[in-house]
This record gives C-alpha cells, structure tokens and sequence, in this order.
C-alpha cells in the first residue's frame, strides 16, 4: 500500500478507536453530573454510591478518551500536511479554540473532581462534574463543527494557493456542523444509556442492590428514551441536508443509480454497484424518497450515474452502514420505550427476558456510531473537504510507506494493548457492583492502606 | 502590532507555561522511580501532581492547536518532517496518562510495578524528546525547495542531545522541588537534597547550553543585534542562581518559584532567538518558515486573537483556583483512599 492508503488506514484505526471512548464520555459525565446532583439535593446516600459507582466507570473510560484524542490533533500534521496546509487557515481556528475552550476546562475540573471530595464544598464538587459534563460537549462542538466545514465547506475563498477564510460566522452557523453536532453527541447520549441499562440489568437479573440499579436503570431509561426520539428527528433533518449539499454520498447512502423524479422508498435493496444498478429493490413506498429527501414527493433525486465515475464514493460501505446504523436506531427506539415503561413500577428485575435482551444490546449503539462514521467519512469520498480538496491530495509528502507502516503498527499494537486494558478494567468494576469500597475506587492514586 | 508578531509571542508564551506546568510532572514522573523508599511515598508523589497533570498537558494541545490555527504551513511541516520522532513523544505521552490513572486502578503489586515503568518512560521520553526537537529547531532543520533531508538519527546530534538532557535536567530539578513542596517529612527533606546536588549538574549543562549554542545555532545574532535582550538569558541565569539561594535557605517554595522563572526565561531565550523564523532551514535561508511565509490569514488572526485574549485568562483563572484548592502538602490521609465521602 502506499502513503495514502496507509494514511488513510491509520487514520480509520485510530479514530475509530478514539470514538469508542468519546461517546460514553459525553453521556455519562451527564449521567454521573445528574446523580450527583441529587445527592446534594437530597443527601440520600444511595445516590452519592451511584455517583461513584458510575463515576468509577466513567473515568476508567474517559482516560482513554483523552489520550487517543491527543493522536487525533498530531495526525494532520504528520500525515495530512498537504491537507493542513491547504485549509489549515479555516479548520485549524476550530481545534485551537476547541483547545481553549473547552479542553482546558474538561481536563482542569475533572482533577478538582477526582482529587477535590474534601477540598470543596458539596455543591462545587458537583458543579466540577457538571463543568466537565458541559465542556466535553463542548468539546464535540468545535470539532464537529470542523468536521461539518468538511462536509460543508462554507465562509472562504481560494486564495493564495489556499482556502483562507472570510467568514468566520458562516462556519460557527453552518447547519451541517450543528446537525452532526446534535446527531453524535445524541449518539453518545444512546450508548451512555445502553451502557448503564445494560450494566443495571446484568445485576438486576442478579438481584444485587436492587434498589441502586432500579434507579440507576429508571434515569437511563429516561435518558435513553428522550435520546433516542430526539437522534431520530435530527437524523431526518440530518439526512435532508447531506441530500441538498452533498448528493453523491446521499446517492450512495440511498444507492440511486439513476437520476429519478417522484423517487420511492424501497425497503429491500441490493446494490449491485460493479453493474452500476441495484439487483434487487422491494416493497416499495411511492414518492417517499424524493419526499424525504427533499420535502415533496415530486423533488427529483440526482443518481450516482449523473457523476463521473471517480467523484462517487464506494456505494456499498455508505449503503449497507446506513442501513445498519438507521435499522439499529430503531430499534433503539423500540427498546427503551419498552424499558421506559417497564422502569416505572418497582420490580424491573422480573422482566428477565427484557433485562437479558437489554444486557446484550449493550454493544449495539457502539456499532451504530461507528456505522455513522462510516456513513459521514467513506460517503464523502473522493473528497476530504467537499467538492473543494481531494483526499488524494491531501495526504503527506515527506513521509514514506516505511514511517507509515511503522506508525500503524505502533497503534494497532499500542490501541489493541489498551482495549484489552480497559475492557479489562470495565468489565471487573462494573461486575464487582457497588458493594466494593467505594472510596478508593474514585482515587487512582489511592488503594489498600500501606 | 503585526498580528503575525502577536502570535509569535503566544506560540512563545504556550510553550513556555507548557513547559513551566507539565515540566515539574515529568520531573516528578522520573523521580517516581527512584525517590520513594516505600509505596506511601510513591503514591504521595503521585498524588501530588495528580489533580494537575491533565490541566498542565492541554497547554501543550493548545500550542499545538494554535501552531495549525496560526502558522499552518509551519504545523504541516513541522509534524510531518519530525513524523517518527512525535510518534514518540505521543506514545510516550499516551503511556503517562494511562499509567497515572490506571496504576492506582488494581490493589495489586505486579499490576503497579508494570505501570510504574510507563510513569517513568512515559515522563522521561518527552522531556528528552521535546528538548532534542527544539535543540534541532534552533540549529535549523535540513530543508529545500524539494522538502526536508533529515531523518530520526540525525535528529540525535551533539547539540540536539545536549538540548535534551538540559531539559530533563531542568524538569527533573523542577520536580524535585515540586515534591519537596508537596509533601513534608523525609521525604521532602530527601527530594530537597536531591535538588541541590542536581542543581550543580544543571549549571554545569546550561553553561554548556549557552556556549554551544553560539557555535551551533544563529540564536545570538538577535541578541547582538539588539543587546536590550540580553536581558532574558540573562534573567534566565539569576533565576537559576536563586533556585540555589532560596533551596539553601530551606525556602522550597520560593524555589520551585525561581524554577518556573527559570524554565519560562530558558524558553524564550530560544523563542526570541529564533524569530522570526519559526523553523530555520539549515541549508538556505531562504526556505526558512518564517512566521510571515507561513501564517494564516490576517483574518483568521485577529479572530483567534479575539478568543485568546477572551479565554487564556479565564483559563489561566481557574487554573490558579485549582492549585490553591490543592496547596496543602500531600497527607497520609490523601494517599489511604479516605479522600471522599
């Protein structure tokens, strides 16, 4: 393989891996924020244990999500600079501010939180959780907002062999950037909830602390249900706006080959795209595509066919994760309406049946996110900023196949070292329950008295 | 001022707070391995930097942000000529946040041992790295109109390594006096005489620093030029003697004061040294990066100005409520895990 196609790999490796992290990130220091503050609202003990309980897996997560991050920031420069330099001017303001905003807070209050207990009274304690939840949100909004400049290039003009910008408000509003902004963290907001319903219900069906998990799975499902209806409506307005900026990748999400007025919605489809066609397209909804797409029923949809070949992105991987993460979004739906219902009495614990179901649905919202990524990342190809930069041209001169190979091994074996880790570490505490001393759990500098 | 000046004086002052905060971390990392005579100990030195290790590494993504954000045809550049050498500094960096969070994580000797490995590495690597990439970019990299001609093992010259170990050296005596601050008892007694042996090893390199960098960089001709400025190094070389004055009073604290003083002046001996040039080509000047060949926009500029002057302080606010939230040394209490409530 060459430098880009190893580049590219390795930047699929690891920011995959990054992403496995972030998400749960972003909705459980809201869930952890939310439990805490009512401890302090209530002084009831249960929810000082749930605090620490879910803070424990929290923090063993968010570790890794900041230190695969740094990868993220260094990888332009060493392996896209062609990239950096292109539209460094416009998408470099995004990482820098995302810097100084937001990660400087995320990083100095979760210390004050992990370290501060008796340092600082119980309200500044909870709101040093809050700040972190807030500034890791913060945090996927400034890079989100680079990314949707990615797809949606707005505010700039070529000039002086580069995009420089002429428009800073036009990137801050740009719709795309606030709907991927909405649609991922929505995203992480579904699989922090999976991920303590699916915990909760691991115990559950074990009859441990039974009043700790009824509540920690009753705020999840809450969660997760308001989530969940909410990543549905943005997601449609999502998809509108790739169908009205960007119609090669909506072509393949939807794997249109031709150029079609009045558009229907097939629910089966093959695609068959060595023959530039579907093999198969079924049970059918007249009109529904052109309507979702665009609002009306008689709006036509532009085809792959209309673009010349090497402006098309790969139609199977944008297709079939589409499918997959739209299919998994409902059913996510499904899910925790039955979960919201069912937590609302007080005895969750014998729906079994639903409790093991939700148990193994733990991992799914993590394969939606990364099916969305897929979507936004392979779906935009050719290009790496939309219809402005090639990916082909972006990548950098000075390195050779050699460096690239090294590095990506370096990742590989670094990232899969601490998968294991983590995995490790999240399953034992998450097992152990509540019941452990709680105290040193929080503290990673604690531990048995020496 | 020209905004590209501006910038070049934050570049300047984010690397150099970087290395104020993040510098006693590494010392205290490397120290970690050799200073504590019990796992008490180990731990209060861990605790000790614990709460503000991660606030101290985001000046480093900010300079890093700010180089993309300002001087992108720099960060380009500069990342993907010194590829291998940052995938280092990003391994190592990568093991160090890992390890302070995850040693603690399992009540399990072995378990601590390995991750104790990685505390040092992790903290040693980049304080040598970091040092032998500026050492290389004072001198000047190997660049031309057809890119750049150096590779890791060059990077590994006298100058660059003699770079590197001033700044282990000053981190590590940094740290030292961090932990002499941090903690009471023997143990702060011991990290107290261990920095004023160290300190006599550190005037010794950077006496060696100053001499060699006239020989091996163009770093003096601003100086000489301008001999106003002749008062930064030597501000940075007062510094250095009061750690020295105010270690043998027993003033630990005023010390460590001086330290930072120290590793702020240090950096912008080097800084003001090297403007306006950026990265300084070594084979003809005229392919230096400079920070008016490769800023970014006046526009793009004056809209991050805005931020900075908006957000730094704030920052540098509650970075300051945070350390005197945690002033108080490091007890028995804080390391046995009855911290909370």
């Amino acid at each position: 393989m060459d430098v880009l196609g190893l580049s590219r790999l390795q930047f699929a490796v690891t920011s995959m891996f990054h992403f496995i992290f972030v998400p749960l990130t972003l909705g459980l220091s809201i869930l952890t924020a939310y439990m805490e503050s009512r401890y302090v609202s209530t002084n009831d003990q249960l929810y000082l244990k749930m605090t620490k309980f879910w803070g424990k897996l929290f923090l063993i997560n968010f570790a890794l999500g900041i230190v695969t991050g740094i990868t993220m920031e260094f990888q332009f420069g060493m392996n896209w600079a062609e990239y950096s330099k292109y539209v460094g001017d416009i998408f470099g303001a995004p990482l820098a501010i995302e810097a100084t905003v937001a990660f400087f807070l995320e990083s100095t209050f979760i210390g004050i939180w992990i370290f501060g207990w008796k340092k600082i009274s119980k309200k500044a304690h909870a709101v040093s959780i809050w700040l972190v939840a807030i500034a890791t949100n913060l945090s996927a909004l400034w890079i989100l907002l680079a990314n949707g400049w990615m797809q949606n290039p707005v505010g700039f003009v070529l000039r002086n062999n580069r995009a420089e910008m002429v428009d800073f408000t036009a990137m801050l509003t740009n719709p795309y950037g606030w709907l991927k902004f909405t649609h991922t963290v929505l995203s992480g907001y579904v699989i922090a909830a999976f991920f303590v319903m699916g915990i909760s219900a691991y115990h559950l069906l074990r009859k441990n602390n039974l009043d700790f998990f009824r509540k920690s799975f009753r705020a999840a499902a809450t969660f997760g249900l308001v989530s969940s209806i909410l990543i549905f409506l943005v997601g449609d307005f999502h998809a509108r706006e790739v169908a009205r900026t960007q119609p090669t990748k909506f072509a393949a999400m939807e794997s249109v080959w031709e150029s079609t007025k009045e558009a229907p919605y097939s629910f089966l489809i093959l695609p068959d795209a060595a023959n530039e066609r579907n093999s198969v397209e079924a049970i059918q909804i007249p009109r529904m595509l052109s309507f979702l797409a665009f609002g009306e029923g008689q709006a036509e949809i532009k085809g792959l066919k209309a673009y010349p070949k090497e402006l098309r992105p790969p139609v199977s991987p944008t297709f079939w994760s589409f499918r997959g993460m739209a299919a998994l979004g409902i059913l996510f739906l499904l899910l925790t309406v039955i979960a919201f219902i069912k937590s609302r009495g007080n005895s969750i614990e014998t729906s079994t049946g639903f409790l093991r179901l939700m148990l193994y649905a733990l991992p799914l919202p993590y394969i939606a996110g990364q099916l969305g990524w897929i979507v936004a990342e392979v779906g935009r190809q050719p290009w790496i900023v939309y219809g402005v930069l090639k990916t082909s041209d972006a990548v950098s001169k000075a390195i050779s196949p050699a460096n690239v190979m090294v590095s990506l091994a370096g990742f590989t074996l670094v990232y899969g070292f601490l998968a294991v880790v983590d995995i490790y570490l999240l399953s034992h505490y998450a097992k152990k329950g509540p019941d452990s001393d709680l105290s040193t759990l929080i503290n990673p500098v604690a531990g048995q008295e020496v | 001022m020209e905004f590209q000046i501006i910038w070049f004086i934050l570049w300047g002052v984010l690397w150099a707070v970087y290395f104020m905060l993040d510098g006693f971390d590494f010392g205290a990392g490397i120290l970690s391995a050799f200073l504590p005579r019990s796992e008490s100990d180990k731990r209060k030195i861990l605790r000790a930097i614990g709460p503000v290790w991660n606030g101290n590494e985001v000046w480093l993504i900010t300079a890093g942000g700010a180089t993309f954000a300002a001087f992108p045809t720099t960060y380009a550049l500069m990342f993907s000529y010194l590829y291998t050498a940052l995938l280092l500094v990003l391994f190592a960096l990568i093991f160090r946040g890992v390890s302070l969070e995850f040693r603690g994580i399992m009540d399990n000797e072995g378990w601590r041992k390995k991750w104790d490995i990685a505390i040092f590495l992790g903290s040693f690597l980049p304080a040598l790295l970091f040092g032998v990439a500026f050492g290389n970019i004072f001198q000047g990299l190997p660049m031309d109109i057809s890119g750049y001609h150096g590779s890791l093992l060059m990077l590994l010259n006298p100058y660059g390594l003699l770079t590197g170990v001033l700044f282990v050296l000053l981190f590590v005596e940094h740290g030292s006096l961090f932990i002499a601050v941090k903690t009471d008892g023997e143990l702060s007694e011991r990290a107290g005489r261990l920095s004023g042996g160290l300190w006599f090893a550190l005037l010794a390199v950077a006496v060696a620093f100053l001499v060699h960098t006239y020989f091996a960089t163009a770093l003096y001709t601003n100086y000489l030029n301008n001999p106003v400025l002749f008062a930064v190094p030597v501000l940075a070389v007062l510094s250095l003697l009061g750690i020295k004055v105010f270690a043998a009073m027993g003033q630990h604290l005023k010390a460590f004061y001086a330290s930072c003083a120290t590793i702020l002046l240090v950096t912008f001996t080097g800084v003001i040294g090297l403007f306006p040039n950026l990265i300084p080509s070594n084979l003809d000047r005229n392919y230096s990066l400079t920070i008016f060949n490769s800023s970014s926009s006046i526009y793009t500029l004056r809209i991050m100005t805005v931020v900075a002057l908006v957000f730094v302080p704030v920052v540098i606010a509650y970075q300051i409520w945070t350390y005197r939230v945690f002033r108080q040394k490091t007890t028995a209490d804080d390391v046995s895990g009855k911290e909370t409530y």
